[in-house]
């Protein structure tokens, strides 16, 4: 199995906030990966670090053994070229908490768009693309809606629809169903799980909640203070933490 | 004598017509050059380059904070000095341009300014190049709250063209003054003129309502 996503002594501060400190971390091709942790702990940045939306202040990151970042305390050794990080991004998709659809555009629009302009399909393939994807995640009904008729649990299945369109090796969902009224996660949680069960697509979830960490991941990584602080599968982590931090962590969210 | 007489105001009408075509010329000219400037104003306001960005800043400052007339007369009397010489209406369009652009110009940033953050991580996160991210993305959506502001613009700018009657622009109240002055009669002709900017300021806000309805559709 091949190394996908590999951070080696990375560093990030924001001001005086250190975020990433010293981190060293890893994804095999395939896994499923998800993040938990107390917030500000570092875990979006991690995301938006692989995303190239964040750069680092020293380390090494590599997607699929090409160096994305490399930095040796603040001198960029990999320039990060707008060309550079348009090239790595092919590799990455990401979702967002707050699902960010362009609100000018269709369902259908949202999804083609990339295809589109960004891949230089014809408006007939784009479209049919996206019609395939929207279908995928149960929305072949909502195909001409603006994003502003859809409801959140929709709105995200477009935008996880609009994120494969690129057709990435990784997906990256940052607090994905977070925004979510309760009785909407289970339709999104289930189309993450239709993606998850691709074996060659790398999958990392950053969430606070227990049971999208459940359902999607083979291994459950525990963050606090910029360093995985436990990780395991995600019964054992769960279940049964061997950390005190990560046991005082999993008791204060069950209480919430 | 009667305060109004329909005769004299048909009789200065063909005038006051001509006018208004000078008028509304101005205005569209106008117009257009202040969306041009403000988009040159509010790129070099918002370079990352300090220098540029306190020059677009000054740009901005000066232009708003001086008399419109003080502009117009001179770009009247200056440009030809450096060896410009301009029709009188043109150095008026380029003087409504400059001293609206920098209005416009703070409209565009507040037009920018209301698309959010995350708008642009998924553009990023998409790959698309900054021409297709804007043409396709942004503009769209910054547009919006931007029509009321550039409405307000193009109406107050056809308000402002009496102004270009300072250096012989014969649009509609040089025309309407010009009547009153030949026959010392005013009331009609400045009545009719006044009609006249009513009802182009009511047709350019209707048109405004409209385009706001249709490229804000997607709400």
């Amino acid at each position: 199995m091949t190394e996908m996503i590999t951070f080696e002594n990375v560093c990030k501060s924001f001001g005086k906030t250190v975020i990433l400190n010293d981190f060293n971390f890893r994804v095999m091709r395939g896994e499923k990966v998800a993040i938990i942790g107390p917030s500000g702990s570092g875990k979006s940045t991690l995301l938006r670090i692989i995303m190239a939306l964040q750069d680092i202040d020293h380390g090494k990151v590599s997607i699929d053994g090409k160096p994305l970042w490399e930095v040796n305390h603040g001198r960029h050794l990999v320039k990060p070229t707008r060309r550079h990080l348009r090239d790595m991004r092919s590799l990455v998709g990401m979702v967002f908490q707050n699902f960010n659809l362009f609100p000018n555009l269709t369902a259908l629009g949202n999804v083609a768009a990339a295809p589109r302009h960004v891949l230089g399909l014809s408006k007939k393939e784009s479209e049919a693309r996206a019609a395939a994807l929207l279908a995928q995640v149960g929305l072949s009904e909502k195909l001409s809606n603006y994003p502003s008729t859809l409801s959140g649990g929709q709105q995200q299945r477009v935008a996880i629809a609009r994120a494969m369109a690129l057709e990435p090796k990784v997906m990256l969902f940052d607090e994905a169903t977070s925004a979510l009224d309760p009785e909407l996660v289970g339709e999104v949680l289930g189309v993450m799980r239709d993606l998850a069960s691709a074996r060659d697509l790398t999958v990392l979830v950053v969430t606070h909640q227990m049971g999208v960490a459940r359902a999607i991941a083979d291994r459950v990584c525990f963050m606090e203070g910029g360093c995985v602080v436990e990780e395991g599968g995600p019964e054992a982590l769960l279940s049964q933490p061997k950390n005190e931090r990560t046991r005082a962590f999993l008791r204060a969210v069950h209480l919430a | 004598m009667e305060i109004f007489s329909w005769d004299f105001a048909l009789e200065v009408l063909p005038a006051l017509l001509r006018g208004a075509v000078v008028t509304f010329s101005a205005t569209i000219g106008g117009f257009l050059a202040s969306l041009a400037v403000g988009a040159i104003l509010c790129g070099l306001y918002r370079s990352s380059s300090r220098p540029i960005a306190l020059i677009g800043k000054s740009l901005i400052e000066i232009l708003r904070s001086t008399p419109l007339l003080i502009q117009v007369y001179f770009l009247f009397f200056v440009l030809p000095e450096v060896g410009l010489v301009l029709q009188p209406v043109t150095t008026g369009i380029i003087a409504l341009g400059l001293y609206h652009g920098a209005y416009v110009a703070e409209a565009y940033r507040a037009g920018f300014d209301s698309v959010p953050r995350g708008q642009w991580d998924a553009v990023e996160s998409l790959r698309f190049s900054r021409y297709a991210a804007l043409r396709y993305l942004i503009l769209p959506q910054a547009i919006i709250p931007l029509i009321p502001a550039l409405g307000n613009t193009f109406i107050t700018m056809l308000k402002d063209t009496p102004i270009l009657a300072a250096i012989t622009v014969p649009e509609m109240m040089f025309e309407a003054n010009d009547a009153g002055s030949q026959s010392f009669r005013y009331v009609e002709p400045i009545t009719m003129a006044a009609i006249g900017y009513l009802i182009m300021s009511a047709v350019a806000a209707g048109f405004i309502h409209l385009l706001r309805n249709h490229l804000g559709r997607f709400r």
